[in-house]
């Protein structure tokens, strides 16, 4: 029997995704983002759910989706456990609750097939130059670049996510590469500029890791604001 | 068709008192949204400046002033004005606002408690009359209280019992006198009492030719009232401003005649807005003069007073009335009963202040329309005064001319009448089935017939066993003061004026009411899925508990500890209503506490759930502060699993805090998120919720700078009291429950 491992679950999300949305946050994560806030979910832990489970979990709150609302599955990373997301998807579906995967896009992966049930896609781009990738992430662009191909057949619709990070992305450089960068995805219904903050720090403690960012400060919001009016008006 | 009738579609109403059928012929429904809406006017402005003072006044005094000579009645004191010139719809309690009324009918002991308070000496006759002459309800109820009860109730098991003071909770249905007039009604109950109410002579028969004789002198003395100020309401409203008025003084009659802790308006919107359309329609009423007429309305309703002793205080803080207003609704063949007035009394809340009263209580349907919907979700995150209660799971059983008395309690305006119970400490109850029925904190032995248990770790099944005989024997106990109660208090203190507004074969309600819900379900399951060890004095009784590995908690939608809570309110209402009831009213139970909750937990010992001696209960059917920590939603799932419709038909108060931030980044998504809330929370038949939008930190401000808040309302366990009229302990009670954010 195909078994996923959920870290936790939020009831109430209303960031991830429109409407009131259950965010099932799923273990495992390829990526060592150093922003990352949610470390505590880096390795796969103990396979506690069965897609029926968790599907009869989500289904007690369907009363507060109405049209806008549905289920979000974050992490980590969702496309780790693609089996498992597969048939929790498909039961999801049956019973009309609107899906949303939150994802770097950075799977092992089945896209096809997890895409075909997915109704928006909520893609974190982490950076969009190799190196840079590798050296913000440990890990390698070329994956994601599978995933947005068979989001772009299927036409997904999808929110872009950006954490903009001082010193990195707060330039007007970066700005542009990601404008260009954007082109090539199809159906963006929305983007979004995340404020990086060390938030996660406190977690990094609970579990004795060296937080990489100690020195960096936190991204001003204003100024990110101020970034994303820029953005928008970029030609590139 | 009489004169004042005119253009008003014919229907039932016209041949027998039929309120509900002239609503129905006659109201338009309104589904767009507040724009049309009008601004405060300088009429208002001047009345609700003066009265602003006044309670700027009264806060510092705590009271104001008081009449210490003339007693409570509907037509004792002289007519009395806030600025006669400005205002639109007249009439006080007193001959002075704000003044207070002595009503000794309730209890002697307990008027000279609040006067000794406040410095005032009670009139030398009044005095004299009521020691020499006259029983009151008081001592008619402790002429007949049992060892059994007076020991509950000293214990604090049974709790806030109306035993001292007037019961309440009880609407008249004063539009009554709008529509119909004064004669028209005293007419109908002459026709009875000389036609109908005939032998065989039987004790029922004999109590309710007395009753209908009070009555129609009570329906009397409201005319003459209203003649004090100018108004000769025998005969029906001719107009809005009439209409509104001779409503009005229905409800000054009662809050003149009584004073219960819940002195509720009924539902009016519908109904005024029929004669305010009307008005529009001949062009002699503008939008600007509806809303003056309704929000000089409201302004009499927010400065009713009673007086209270400084111990009640404490149990329901901040000087509530619970001039409870139910708005909206849907009727019985499915159509939106939202009307341009359901807006207009909300906008009360803009054209003076955000206040607790009257207590603003939107009946929620999936069917209201969207803009109505979004508008009292707009109130609710700006103001925090308002409540919603369930409409599709009330109407079925009270049609679609009910009203909520006090905080959760509907009952069909002019059919139904309610005998209040206040409550019962389940928790306690729980601590005696462990302690052979011996209060853990005072030491008395309260109930007999039950061992003290010597387990090293408790067993879940022998004390649910235990805690399930003992709730029988609580009921028992229970049930025998509520019927003395309202024996007495029928005799010695009956609300005439508010009854003769009332069908003359009115059904009756026996209100329980239980307290401490989320504390039993949560120690139950502890001791079914952890382990729990009685930590004992020298005589055996468990004075706290150690508590080994973790259980699921209520307010995590989790069954099974939610179906203990269930369980545990099933039995309870089972075993009350096995017992009979005075004048056969019907048993109805509520999970409500109001601010009690403070007051509950300080009389009791610690629980097997963890929660120390003392440490306040949550309110309601709330889970435990903190304890919910799965979210917002599984909490309310939690909380709406519990049966409205074949248990708690007193209803089921809950409580919810959030954090503006987490409810959504733009007004617009915190609108629709609330509403998407509520919607989803009543589609799974729950009854009730109280909705406060702030932060805490605001609250911990607010407490430690009450200057820099002197309107901040919030919304406690079925009313909105202004945070600074709290007590320090309610306060800091209220900081400590769940805000719900996000992770």
């Amino acid at each position: 029997m195909t078994k996923g491992s959920i870290n936790s679950i939020e009831t109430f999300g209303l960031v991830d995704g429109p409407g009131i949305r259950t965010v099932i946050f799923m273990n495992g994560c390829k990526l060592r983002c150093k922003y990352c806030h949610n470390p505590e979910m880096w390795h796969m832990q103990e396979l506690n759910y069965t897609p029926e489970e968790l599907v009869k979990k989500i289904i007690r709150y369907k009363s507060y989706f109405q049209n806008s609302g549905g289920v979000t599955f974050s992490g980590g990373e969702p496309l780790l456990q693609p089996k498992f997301l597969i048939e929790t998807m498909k039961l999801l579906h049956e019973n009309k609750i609107n899906i949303a995967l939150d994802t770097a896009g950075a799977g092992i992966g089945y896209y096809e097939e997890i895409l075909k049930y997915t109704d928006l896609v909520i893609l974190d781009i982490k950076h969009i130059e190799k190196n840079a990738y590798t050296e913000l992430t440990g890990y390698n662009i070329d994956e994601v670049e599978k995933f947005i191909k068979e989001m772009n057949k299927q036409n997904k619709k999808v929110w872009i996510r950006q954490v903009i990070v001082p010193g990195i992305m707060d330039n007007l450089e970066y700005l542009k590469g990601l404008k260009q960068y954007l082109k090539k995805i199809n159906n963006i219904e929305k983007i979004e500029f995340l404020p990086y903050h060390k938030l996660g720090e406190e977690k990094y403690k609970k579990l004795n890791i060296e937080y990489p960012y100690k020195e960096l400060p936190e991204m001003d919001k204003e100024k990110c604001n101020r970034l994303y009016e820029t953005f928008l008006n970029l030609n590139v | 068709m009489k004169e004042e009738w005119k253009n008003f579609k014919e229907g039932l109403w016209t041949k027998e008192i039929n309120v509900s059928n002239f609503i129905q012929e006659n109201y338009k429904g309104y589904n767009e949204d507040e724009k049309f809406l009008s601004a405060v006017t300088s009429k208002t402005k001047n009345v609700w400046d003066k009265c602003q003072e006044l309670l700027k006044e009264e806060l510092k005094k705590h009271v104001l002033d008081i009449d210490v000579d003339h007693m409570s009645g509907i037509d004792n004191f002289a007519a009395g004005y806030i600025d006669k010139d400005n205002e639109v719809i007249v009439g006080l309690q007193t001959d002075e606002p704000l003044k207070r009324i002595v009503n000794p009918y309730g209890g002697i002991r307990m008027v000279y408690q609040e006067l000794e308070a406040y410095g005032y000496k009670l009139n030398e006759n009044v005095d004299k009359y009521f020691n020499e002459f006259r029983k009151t309800h008081n001592q008619g109820v402790f002429d007949a209280y049992t060892k059994d009860i007076r020991k509950a109730r000293h214990v604090g098991l049974l709790t806030g019992l109306p035993d001292a003071y007037g019961r309440g909770r009880i609407i008249g249905d004063y539009r009554r006198i709008a529509l119909y007039g004064i004669d028209f009604l005293m007419e109908q109950k002459k026709n009875e009492w000389d036609n109908k109410l005939l032998g065989p002579m039987t004790d029922e028969l004999i109590q309710l030719r007395e009753d209908v004789s009070v009555q129609y002198r009570a329906l009397e003395a409201i005319k003459n009232m209203a003649s004090k100020y100018g108004y000769d309401i025998s005969k029906p409203a001719k107009n809005a401003k009439e209409a509104i008025q001779w409503t009005y003084f229905g409800y000054l009659a009662a809050i003149k005649e009584n004073n219960g802790a819940a002195m509720s308006l009924g539902r009016v919107d519908a109904f005024f807005d029929i004669y305010i359309n009307r008005d529009m329609e001949e062009g002699i009423l503008s939008e600007k003069d509806a809303q003056e007429l309704i929000d000089q309305f409201v302004i009499k309703l927010r400065i009713a007073r009673h007086l209270r002793t400084p111990d009640y205080d404490e149990l329901f803080s901040g000087d509530p009335t619970w001039v409870t207003c139910s708005l909206g609704g849907v009727s019985n063949d499915g159509k939106s009963m939202v009307t341009k007035t359901s807006y207009r009394i909300l906008h009360t809340l803009s054209n003076l202040d955000p206040a607790p009263e009257p207590n603003l209580t939107v009946l929620w349907s999936k069917d209201l329309p969207e803009a109505f919907k979004k508008y009292c979700a707009k109130m609710s995150i700006a103001t925090d005064s308002i409540q919603y209660e369930n409409d599709d799971i009330m109407r079925p059983i009270y049609g679609d001319d009910y009203a909520i008395a006090c905080c959760v309690s509907a009952m069909r305006v002019g059919k139904n009448m309610q005998y209040f119970g206040a409550r019962c400490n389940l928790a306690k109850a729980l601590l005696y089935s462990i302690n052979g029925g011996i209060d853990e904190v005072k030491g008395d032995k309260v109930i007999d017939g039950f061992e003290i248990m010597d387990d090293e770790v408790l067993d879940y099944n022998k004390v649910k066993k235990s805690y399930f005989k003992m709730l029988e024997r609580v009921a028992e106990i229970y049930s025998d003061a509520m019927n003395i109660i309202h024996y007495m208090h029928d005799k010695y203190a009956y609300e005439a004026g508010q009854m003769a507004l009332h069908d003359t074969d009115v059904h009756r309600l026996m209100a329980y009411g239980v307290a401490g819900l989320s504390v039993v379900a949560d120690s139950l399951s502890a001791i079914k899925y952890a382990k729990v060890k009685p930590i004992r004095d020298e005589n055996g009784i468990a004075k706290d508990f150690e508590i080994e590995g973790d259980f699921p908690k209520y307010g995590n939608d989790d069954d099974r500890v939610d179906n203990i809570a269930k369980e545990v309110l099933e039995k309870m209402y089972k075993e009350l209503a096995s017992h009979k009831t005075h004048r056969n009213a019907e048993v109805t139970l509520s999970v409500l506490t109001i601010t009690s909750n403070v007051v509950y937990g300080s009389k009791t010992g610690s629980t097997p759930d963890g929660r120390k001696a003392g440490v306040p209960f949550a309110p309601g059917a709330n889970p435990m502060h903190e304890r919910d920590c799965s979210g917002a939603l599984a909490s309310l799932n939690s909380v709406a699993k519990l049966d409205y419709c074949n248990c708690c038909r007193d209803g089921i108060s809950n409580t919810f805090s959030i954090v503006p931030t987490t409810l959504g980044s733009t007004e617009e998504e915190r609108i629709t998120n609330l509403v998407a809330v509520l919607d989803g929370y009543f589609a799974q038949k729950a009854h009730h919720l109280n909705v406060n939008v702030l932060n805490r930190e605001t609250l911990i401000d607010a407490m430690e700078n009450p200057e820099k808040y002197p309107l901040l309302t919030i919304r406690v366990s079925g009313y909105a009291v202004r945070f600074n009229r709290l007590t320090r302990k309610q306060q800091e009670e209220v900081i400590s429950r769940t805000f719900h954010e996000k992770m």
